[in-house]
C-alpha cells in the first residue's frame, strides 16, 4: 500500500506541474506580453482555464495531504526549515487566486481591473518561482537540521544559486505550458502563432535557465550532473526529452496542439523523473548526508493503507468527473441562450 | 510579540477569516438551487436572474475561501510542526477525504458556472446541488478533523509515543456529532442571516423590490429553520462538552467553584484572580440542567482542575455569550417570522419587520466566530486535549510575529476588496440580474 501512496504523490505533483503549472503559465505569458497583446491574452485564456482553473490546484492540497497524513516526518521538516519560501509561495497563491476571481467577477470594468491583472500577473511569477526553489531546496543539502542561528536554519536551507536558478527553469516550464496549451484552445490563426511564438520562447528560456542550473549545481556542490546522467535511465529520459523538442518545435510551427501538448506534457514528466529517480526514496537531502526517505519515515500501516484507500476511492469519484469537465469544455459549445 | 502568542494569532486569524468563507461557500449553493428549481418548474425569470446574481457572489466567495483553505493546510505545519508530525497520520483520514470532497466541488462549480446553456438544464441543476452537497461534506470532514484535537481517540499515548493508530476511530470521536451538527447548523443560519439581510436594506431602499422580495424569502427560510434549530444542536454541544471537557464548560460558564444546583451565570465580569464573576445574573440550578439535564446535578468548576491547565477564562466567557446572546436574537426573530406568514400576514409588509432581518445581517457570523473561538480558547492551553500542549507544538522558527503582520494586512485587504465587489455586485442588480425591469418597460 505504501506504494500506492508514493504513486499517488508522485502523480499529484506530476500533475500540478502540469496544470497548475499551465495556469501560472497563463499569467507568466500576460507578464512577458506587450500591453497591446495583453488583451486577447487575457480573453483567450480566461475561455481555456476558467471553468478548470479551481481544480487544477487541488493536486497541491493533495500532495500535501499525503505528506502529512502518510509522511509527517518529512511534512513537519520541510515546514520548519522551508517556512519562509513556503509563506512566500502561500501569499503569492492567495493574491493570484483572488485577483484571477475578482477581475472576472466584478460587476463594474473599470480602473480596478488594471489593480487585480498587475497583482495577478506578479504572483503568477512569483509563485511558481517560489515553488521551483523549494524544490530545489529539498535536494540541495542545504537543509540543516542541527542548525541553531536564524541564517543557517531558515534562510541558509533555501537561498542559494541552485535554487534560484531551478526557480527561474520552474517559471519558464510553466510559461511554456501555458503557450503550449491555449494553442489549442483558440481557432484564430493569428492566436494560434502568437502563443506558438511565446512559446518557442519560452522553450529557450528554459533551456537556457537549465543550463544555468548545472552551472549553479556545480557551484553549489549539488551533484546534479551525477544524478541525472550517472545511470541509463537518467540518460535515457534526458535524450527522449531532448530527442523529442524539435518535433515539439514543429508542432508549434505548425500549429499542431495535440503534438504540442504530448510532447509537452511529456517533456516535463521526463525532467521529473529524471531528477527524482536516484535519490528515491529518499525525498529530501539534508546537509551533512543525512536524508528523509518516503520509506524509512512512512507513518505507521494503518495511516498509510487508509490514505491508500482514501485516494483510490476518491480517485474514482475524481477521474471521471474531472475527465468530464476537462471534455464538455473543450468540446461543447454554449447553444445560444 | 512573543513567538507564541504571534503563532496562536496567526491560526486564529486565518481560521476566523476562511470560516466564514467556508460557510458561504458550503450553504449558498444550496439556496441557488432552490432558486434555480423554481426557475425550471415555473419558467419565471425572476428565480433565474437570482439564481445567477447569486452564483457570482458564490464564485467571489469560493475561490477566496478555497485560497484561504490551502493557505490553512499549510499553516498548520508552518506554525504547529510538532503537531502535526504526530497527529498528521491520526486524524489525516477526514483531511484525506475532504480531499476528495473539496475536488469534486471545485469540478460541480465550473460545470455550474460555466454551463448555463451548455448542457440539458437538470444535469446543469444538479452539478449545483453536487456543489452543496460535497460543500457540506467537506465542512463536515474538517470539524471531524477539529472535534479529534478537543476529543482526541483512535492511538494509545504511550511514554510520549503515539501508538497504534486508527484513523477511522480518529475520523468517528466522540465529539464529531455534535461539533458538526453545530457548525452546519451555524453555516446555514449565519449564511441565511446575512444574505436575508442584504435582500430586506434593498427592499427598504425601494430597489427592485420584487427582485430581492423573492431572494429574500428563500434565504430567511433557511435562516429562520437554522436559527430554530440551533438551540437543539447547542443543547447537545453543551452536553457532550459538559461531559469530555469539563474544563471549557467551566470557563464558558465562568464557574469557578464545583457544586451541586449550580447556577447559569448570564453576562457579568469574570475576575480571575479573585475567582468570582462580578455584575452577573445567576439562574439557579440552570447550569446543572443545561449540563446534566438535572437541577441538582454537581457541576465541575475550575477549582477541580489544576491551575497549569485552566484555558483563558474571560475570553471564552465573553465569547460564549456573545454566541448564546446573538443566537437567542435569531431564534426570537426567526419565530417572529413564522408567526408572521402563518398568522399576521399583514406584517409582512410592514418596514419594521424588514428592519430587524437588516439589523440581524453581521449577527450569525459575529456568532459563528464567537463559537469558534469558545472551542478553541477553551480547549487551551491544549493542542490536543489532554495529550500535547500549544505551547509545545510551536514552530521553532522566530520572528513569526512577521509573518503575522504581513497575514493581518493581507486579510484586511482581501476583507475589504471582497465587501467592495459585493456591493459592486450588488449595487448593478438592476443592469446586469433583474431583467423584469426591461420587461416592464418594453410593454
Amino acid at each position: 500500500m505504501l506504494y500506492v501512496v508514493i504513486v499517488y504523490l508522485w502523480a499529484a505533483i506530476l500533475l500540478y506541474l502540469l496544470l497548475g503549472g499551465a495556469d501560472f503559465g497563463a499569467g507568466i505569458i500576460e507578464f512577458f506580453t506587450s500591453r497591446n497583446n495583453r488583451g486577447r491574452t487575457r480573453r483567450t485564456m480566461y475561455q481555456a482555464i476558467g471553468p478548470v482553473w479551481e481544480a487544477n490546484h487541488m493536486w497541491l492540497i493533495i500532495t500535501i495531504v499525503i505528506l502529512f497524513v502518510g509522511f509527517p516526518k518529512i511534512y513537519a521538516t520541510l515546514s520548519v526549515y522551508l517556512h519562509i519560501p513556503l509563506t512566500a509561495m502561500l501569499l503569492g497563491i492567495i493574491a493570484r487566486g483572488t485577483a484571477f476571481v475578482f477581475r472576472n467577477y466584478d460587476a463594474v470594468k473599470d480602473d480596478m481591473q488594471k489593480i487585480y491583472n498587475r497583482i495577478f500577473i506578479y504572483s503568477s511569477v512569483i509563485t511558481p518561482f517560489f515553488l521551483g526553489i523549494i524544490a530545489a531546496s529539498t535536494v540541495s543539502r542545504n537543509v540543516d537540521v542541527t542548525a541553531q542561528d536564524f541564517l543557517p536554519a531558515y534562510i541558509f536551507s533555501w537561498l542559494n544559486w541552485f535554487s534560484v536558478t531551478v526557480g527561474l527553469f520552474t517559471v519558464c516550464i510553466c510559461g511554456f505550458l501555458a503557450a503550449g496549451y491555449i494553442i489549442g484552445e483558440t481557432d484564430s490563426i493569428e492566436d494560434r502563432q502568437f502563443f506558438a511564438r511565446k512559446a518557442k520562447w519560452m522553450i529557450v528560456s528554459a533551456v537556457l535557465c537549465g543550463a544555468l542550473v548545472f552551472l549553479a549545481s556545480i557551484k553549489e556542490n549539488v551533484p546534479l550532473a551525477e544524478w541525472v546522467f550517472g545511470k541509463a535511465p537518467g540518460i535515457f529520459a534526458i535524450a527522449a526529452a531532448s530527442l523529442s523538442l524539435p518535433f515539439l518545435w514543429y508542432g508549434l510551427t505548425h500549429g499542431k496542439a495535440i503534438i504540442v501538448r504530448l510532447l509537452g506534457g511529456f517533456e516535463i514528466c521526463m525532467i521529473l523523473f529524471a531528477v527524482t529517480y536516484r535519490h528515491f526514496p529518499n525525498i529530501v537531502l539534508l546537509k551533512g548526508g543525512g536524508h528523509l526517505s518516503l520509506i524509512e519515515h512512512q507513518g505507521q500501516e494503518k495511516a498509510i493503507v487508509s490514505l491508500a484507500w482514501a485516494l483510490l476511492i476518491g480517485s474514482l469519484f475524481i477521474l471521471p468527473a474531472l475527465g468530464y469537465l476537462m471534455y464538455s469544455f473543450e468540446k461543447k459549445k454554449p447553444r445560444e441562450a | 510579540m512573543d513567538n507564541f502568542i504571534a503563532a496562536r494569532s496567526q491560526m486564529a486569524l486565518s481560521l476566523g477569516f476562511h470560516i466564514i468563507f467556508a460557510c458561504i461557500g458550503m450553504v449558498m449553493p444550496f439556496f441557488m438551487a432552490v432558486a434555480h428549481y423554481i426557475w425550471l418548474k415555473t419558467g419565471n425569470e425572476v428565480y433565474r436572474d437570482i439564481t445567477k446574481a447569486w452564483s457570482k457572489g458564490v464564485a467571489i466567495f469560493f475561490a477566496t475561501g478555497a485560497v484561504s483553505g490551502t493557505v490553512l493546510s499549510f499553516e498548520l505545519g508552518l506554525l504547529w510542526p510538532k503537531f502535526m508530525e504526530h497527529a498528521g497520520p491520526i486524524f489525516g483520514m477526514p483531511f484525506s477525504l475532504e480531499g476528495t470532497a473539496f475536488f469534486i466541488e471545485a469540478i460541480a462549480l465550473g460545470f455550474f458556472l460555466y454551463g448555463w446553456n451548455r448542457f440539458n438544464r437538470w444535469f446543469h441543476w444538479f452539478t449545483g446541488v453536487v456543489v452543496g452537497v460535497s460543500g457540506l461534506v467537506s465542512g463536515i470532514l474538517v470539524v471531524a478533523a477539529n472535534a479529534w484535537m478537543n476529543s482526541p481517540a483512535g492511538f494509545d499515548y504511550v511514554n510520549g509515543q503515539y501508538l497504534n493508530i486508527d484513523p477511522i476511530k480518529a475520523m468517528f470521536n466522540d465529539a464529531w456529532f455534535s461539533q458538526a451538527l453545530h457548525m452546519c447548523v451555524a453555516a446555514f443560519a449565519s449564511t441565511g442571516f446575512a444574505v436575508a439581510g442584504i435582500h430586506a436594506l434593498m427592499i427598504l431602499r425601494k430597489s427592485h423590490v420584487t427582485f430581492h422580495k423573492r431572494a429574500f424569502r428563500i434565504s430567511a427560510v433557511f435562516a429562520t429553520v437554522a436559527a430554530l434549530l440551533q438551540p437543539l444542536s447547542g443543547d447537545i454541544s453543551a452536553k457532550d462538552v459538559a461531559k469530555r471537557q469539563p474544563a471549557k464548560l467551566a470557563a464558558m460558564e465562568a464557574h469557578f467553584k464545583t457544586e451541586e444546583k449550580a447556577a447559569l451565570i448570564l453576562g457579568g465580569i469574570p475576575d480571575e484572580k479573585e475567582k468570582k464573576v462580578n455584575y452577573a445574573i445567576e439562574i439557579p440550578g440552570a447550569l446543572s440542567f443545561l449540563a446534566h439535564g438535572n437541577f441538582h446535578a454537581e457541576v465541575t468548576g475550575l477549582d477541580r482542575i489544576p491551575e497549569e491547565n485552566h484555558p483563558p477564562v474571560a475570553v471564552t466567557h465573553y465569547a460564549f455569550q456573545v454566541m448564546v446572546g446573538l443566537g437567542t436574537v435569531m431564534m426570537l426573530i426567526s419565530v417572529l417570522y413564522y408567526i408572521t406568514i402563518w398568522k399576521k400576514k399583514s406584517w409582512l409588509e410592514k418596514r419594521w419587520l424588514l428592519k430587524l432581518f437588516a439589523i440581524a445581517t453581521p449577527m450569525g457570523f459575529i456568532a459563528v466566530e464567537a463559537g469558534w473561538t469558545v472551542t478553541e480558547v477553551g480547549r487551551q492551553p491544549w493542542i490536543i486535549y489532554g495529550v500535547m500542549r500549544t505551547a509545545h507544538a510551536v514552530t521553532p522558527m522566530p520572528g513569526i510575529a512577521y509573518s503575522f503582520y504581513i497575514f493581518t494586512a493581507v486579510y484586511i485587504s482581501l476583507s475589504c476588496i471582497v465587501a467592495f465587489l459585493l456591493y459592486r455586485q450588488i449595487s448593478m442588480v438592476g443592469k446586469l440580474y433583474d431583467h423584469s425591469v426591461e420587461t416592464i418597460n418594453a410593454i
